[in-house]
Formats: structure tokens, C-alpha cells, sequence
């Protein structure tokens, strides 16, 4: 057959079954994230199929979907926000990354991964998924909630030290030296704050030179952009992604909220192409090998996150059931640590071990984390209600 | 009594106090301008009991309710002395044929007596309305007269 009518059928197939993932997902409302990696694995390298003729298509587009997925993310903060949120949280933002890089760092050191393992797997136990804890909160109808600033100000503060982190994490890819990697440390904290400042001072100057009543010329401009953007903070090492992150800091306002409109449907397919690559390129007969180490992250992260959640709505003034919403809330791990993990396997500086872990390990944080979120208010009702000596409950007054 | 406002990063603003009887009350207002009702469970002010999307027209419609309150209260004070004199208030429904007509069209107080003494619109009051004024939808009429008087003015909102 003409491979250009080969590859169309195999993209079709893909994202067609991607659409039904999709919609199971929706009917038992979970992320679809963790359903697209199992039908890369299914379909991938040692998979059931083997689709050779997308490969390369998928990985451009991949790309595409982080940067997209990034530029999103970017796109719903404002740098107001970024600034109030890091104050009110620094602390707890830092419990945070030092609870749960370490548990990463420490399993890749102890499978022999190397100072560069160590790095990458910190990342994927460190970062927690935004899309689905935010998923989960307005899902359960806990917007409203005294712990929900505080869950979302720790998500606020892991997405900035992203910004940090993804730098760092290609330049070590890339090889650079020590010298070079610092080098580009200090470039992307220099970008970090003069598009900060920008977004600040400047933030409806950005947005009105993207804007456009035509909604093409919109989606146009700021595609354009975002692309531009991100390349330009690759070929300086500062990461394609924090690029599109720091642009959609610097869109403000009503633009930044027809820009989100317009753009979501391209990352909803764009960054299932990604997911579904990842998986591609992971081989399922490496994942039972490494299943034990990714349980056992699993419960460790679990509980260093409650941990997190825990302390920081305690400091917040709230009571016993909201610092466990809290704690539970931030379990769910998705998008950025398979971004991570697929940063690594593409620079192919790591081993393909690291990327079966990091599959399962995402796959079962995934799920849990919104499973557990649900469950952890009739379970903490119930161990409260035996434990005497509390307080006799006043009648209550409806 | 403190109102807290709390940014939701990425969400928008909530907005809430404390009632005397031990429950938060407040709105979440989102980045694109939906409002969410959210009401604390009793045995645990940290969560929400209950969190009800608004319209902009409910949420206008339930301002006028509460800060109505206020109004009739002092009327109906005022009135107290007088035997049969009743404070009522009415709402401007959508298929209401007076909604977006002058008050004066429905010639309340000449069929009935009774005086529109109050308009209450998006939380604020309209004192003694003129015949001029036009009646929205949402609006809350607050009039005065006798119970078969205010029986009528219904009708009349109503079906005219």
C-alpha cells in the first residue's frame, strides 16, 4: 500500500480509538491520561500492533502537545496570581518538592541509574498533575472548600518550579558541562523573571499584540507564537516547554481566556498523540520487571503527599478532614511526570527501565489519586466517629 | 462581620463569611464570570455542604430576595398599625407581559389599590418607583395595600 495512505489509516485507527478511550474514561469520570498510555502500550513497540508508518508524525506531534499542554497551563495564571500564590505558599512548596523528589531520587540511585536517573525520576514523583487534581476538585464539587487555595497554591508553586526544573533537566540531557548547565540555569531564572515583570507591568500590551476579533487570525497568532516561543527556548537550552509556559504567563485577561477556549480542543488532541507516543515507544514486556519498584514509589509518594497536604492546610488553620482532602488531593501524578520521563527517553540518555517505570508508575498514581480522593471523606468520618473522647456533636441546626 | 475573599489560582475568587449560626456562606466566582452558591456542611465549616451553579439571572433574582428582606421588614413595621394593610413582593417573571414595559402600562394602584412602594434590582433598591420606570425581568416589586388588593397585582404581573 502507498505509505502516505498507510500512515493516514494508522493515524485514523489511532486517534479513533483514542476517542473511545476517551469517552470510557468520561462515562467512569477518571483522567483519560492513563488509558491513552495502556493504548500506546498496546499498540507500541512489542505491543499487539506494531505502528510503524505515525512514528514520525507522532513524535512532532507530541511535541506539539507538550508545548500546548504547557502554554494552557501558563495561559489559566495570571502573574498576579503566580506572585500572591508564592508568597502564601513557599513554605509548604518546598515540604513539598523535598518530600517528593526524594523518594524518586532515591529509587533510581538504588537501581543504579545515575546522577541523570536520579534527576529525572525526582521530577516524576515530585510534580503532581494539575489537569486532574483540578478535574477532581470541581468534580467533587470541593471549590468551595477551606483547603482548596491551599491544595491549588502548592500546585501554583510546583508549576513555576517546573520552570526551574525542565531547564536544568535538558541541559544535564543534552550533556552539558557544569559550567554550560549553570549557564542556562541562570538564562532561564533571567527569562522567568523578565517575562514575570513583563506579565506584570505590560501583561495587556502582550495580549492586545495577539488579539484579534477574527477568531483564525487569533488562533493563528497565537499558535505562531507558542511554536516561536519554544523554539527559541530550545535552541538556548531553556526547554521548548517553559518557553510556551512563560508565554501564556505573559497573555492576560479576557485574551488569555478566548485564547484557552480556542486552543483547547488542539492540546486535548495533540496531547493524547503525546501520551499515546510515549506508550508507543515503551515496550509492555519491560514494565513487569520494574512493577515492584513502581508500587512501591507509589505508596511511598502517596503518603509523602499527604504529608504535604497535611501540614500545609494544618498551617492554614484547617481542621482534621480538610487537611486529609488536602493530603489526598495532591496524590494524582499524570501529564508533566510523563513529560519528564519523555524528555529523558528521547534524548536517549537514559535507559528504557526508566521509562517502564515511570508508565506504571503514572498509571497507578493516576487512578489511585482520584480514587482516593473520593473515598477519603466517608474514611476519615468514620475513623473520627470511633475515636472517643471527642466532643459531643451540638444538635444540629439545619 | 468579615467577608474573606481568596484567590483560586486558575479557578478565580471566592467570597465568604461566617454566619452567626456557624456556617460559611459565600460565591465563587469563576475566571468566566459563572457564579457558584457554596454553603458549609454543619459539622465541618471546611467543606461545602453544597456548591449551586448560578445564572446571572438567578444569581440577580436571589439578591433581590435576600436584600428585599430589609425593606419588608421596615414596611410592614411601618404598617403594623394600620389593620389590613398588608407588604408583599412579587417577582417579574420572563413571560410576564409587563417585563420590559413602562410600570405605568399595568395601572397597578387604579385596578387595585395598591401602591408599588419598592423595586428591588441587582441587590439595589428603587424607592417609589414613577410610572416610567420599566420593569425587568428578575425584578422584585414590593407593594403595599390590602390582601385582595395584593391578590389582584399578582393576577396582573402575572397574566396582565
Amino acid at each position: 500500500m502507498d505509505p502516505l495512505a498507510l500512515a493516514l489509516i494508522e493515524l485514523g485507527a489511532v486517534v479513533f480509538a483514542l476517542g473511545l478511550l476517551a469517552r470510557v474514561a468520561g462515562r467512569i469520570s477518571m483522567s483519560p491520561i492513563p488509558l491513552y498510555l495502556l493504548g500506546g502500550l498496546v499498540f507500541g513497540a512489542g505491543g499487539l500492533v506494531d505502528l510503524g508508518g505515525v512514528r514520525e508524525f507522532s513524535h512532532l506531534a507530541g511535541e506539539i502537545g507538550v508545548i500546548l499542554l504547557l502554554l494552557l497551563l501558563g495561559l489559566e495564571y495570571t502573574a498576579k496570581e503566580l506572585f500572591t500564590g508564592l508568597r502564601r505558599s513557599w513554605q509548604a512548596g518546598v515540604v513539598d518538592a523535598v518530600l517528593n523528589i526524594i523518594p524518586g531520587v532515591g529509587v533510581a540511585l538504588l537501581l543504579g541509574w545515575g546522577a541523570l536517573g536520579a534527576i529525572v525520576l525526582g521530577g516524576v514523583t515530585y510534580i503532581s498533575s494539575s489537569g486532574i487534581v483540578a478535574k477532581v476538585i470541581t468534580d467533587l464539587g470541593r471549590l468551595g472548600n477551606r483547603e482548596t487555595p491551599t491544595i491549588l497554591s502548592i500546585l501554583v508553586f510546583e508549576d513555576l518550579a517546573m520552570a526551574i526544573y525542565l531547564p536544568i533537566l535538558t541541559a544535564t540531557l543534552a550533556g552539558v558541562s557544569w559550567l554550560g548547565g549553570l549557564q542556562t540555569v541562570a538564562v532561564s531564572l533571567a527569562v522567568i523573571t523578565v517575562v514575570l515583570v513583563v506579565a506584570l507591568r505590560l501583561g495587556h500590551q502582550v495580549s492586545r499584540a495577539v488579539h484579534s476579533e477574527n477568531s483564525e487570525v487569533f488562533l493563528l497568532n497565537v499558535m505562531g507564537l507558542a511554536l516561536l516561543v519554544a523554539g527559541l527556548a530550545s535552541a538556548m537550552q531553556v526547554s521548548a516547554a517553559v518557553g510556551a509556559f512563560m508565554l501564556g504567563i505573559a497573555i492576560s485577561g479576557t485574551t488569555a481566556h478566548l485564547a484557552s477556549r480556542l486552543l483547547e480542543p488542539l492540546r486535548d488532541l495533540f496531547a493524547a498523540i503525546f501520551f499515546v507516543a510515549f506508550g508507543l515507544n515503551t515496550d509492555p514486556r519491560s514494565i513487569p520487571p520494574v512493577l515492584g519498584w513502581a508500587l512501591l514509589l507509589a505508596l511511598v509518594t502517596a503518603l509523602t503527599k499527604i504529608a504535604t497536604g497535611w501540614w500545609a492546610a494544618a498551617r492554614a488553620g484547617i481542621a482534621v478532614p480538610g487537611r486529609a482532602r488536602a493530603g489526598v488531593a495532591l496524590i494524582p501524578r499524570g501529564e508533566f511526570s510523563i513529560v519528564i520521563a519523555g524528555l529523558a527517553v528521547t534524548s536517549g540518555a537514559v535507559s528504557n527501565e526508566l521509562a517502564a517505570l515511570a508508565t506504571a508508575y503514572v498509571l497507578l498514581m493516576a487512578v489511585i489519586g482520584p480514587l482516593a480522593a473520593r473515598f477519603v471523606e466517608p474514611a476519615v468520618g468514620a475513623l473520627l466517629r470511633v475515636r472517643p473522647g471527642r466532643k459531643e456533636a451540638t444538635a444540629p441546626v439545619p | 462581620m468579615n467577608v474573606e475573599e481568596t484567590e483560586l489560582p486558575g479557578f478565580g475568587v471566592r467570597k465568604d463569611f461566617m454566619t452567626q449560626s456557624g456556617r460559611r456562606i459565600g460565591v465563587v466566582t469563576h475566571r468566566d464570570g459563572e457564579t457558584e452558591l457554596i454553603i458549609s456542611k454543619w459539622e465541618d465549616p471546611d467543606s461545602c455542604q453544597a456548591s449551586i451553579p448560578l445564572t446571572g439571572d438567578e444569581a440577580a433574582a436571589l439578591g433581590n430576595l435576600l436584600g428585599s428582606q430589609r425593606v419588608v421588614m421596615q414596611l410592614t413595621e411601618e404598617h403594623k398599625e394600620v389593620p389590613g394593610i398588608v407588604t408583599r413582593q412579587f417577582t417579574v417573571l420572563a413571560d410576564s407581559p409587563y417585563r420590559d414595559q413602562p410600570m405605568g402600562r399595568a395601572s397597578i394602584r387604579t385596578r387595585t389599590g395598591v401602591s408599588i412602594v419598592a423595586i428591588m434590582r441587582e441587590g439595589e433598591v428603587v424607592p417609589s418607583p414613577g410610572p416610567d420606570v420599566v420593569l425587568r425581568r428578575g425584578d422584585l416589586v414590593v407593594a403595599v395595600g390590602t390582601e385582595e388588593g395584593l391578590e389582584q397585582t399578582a393576577a396582573i404581573l402575572r397574566r396582565g
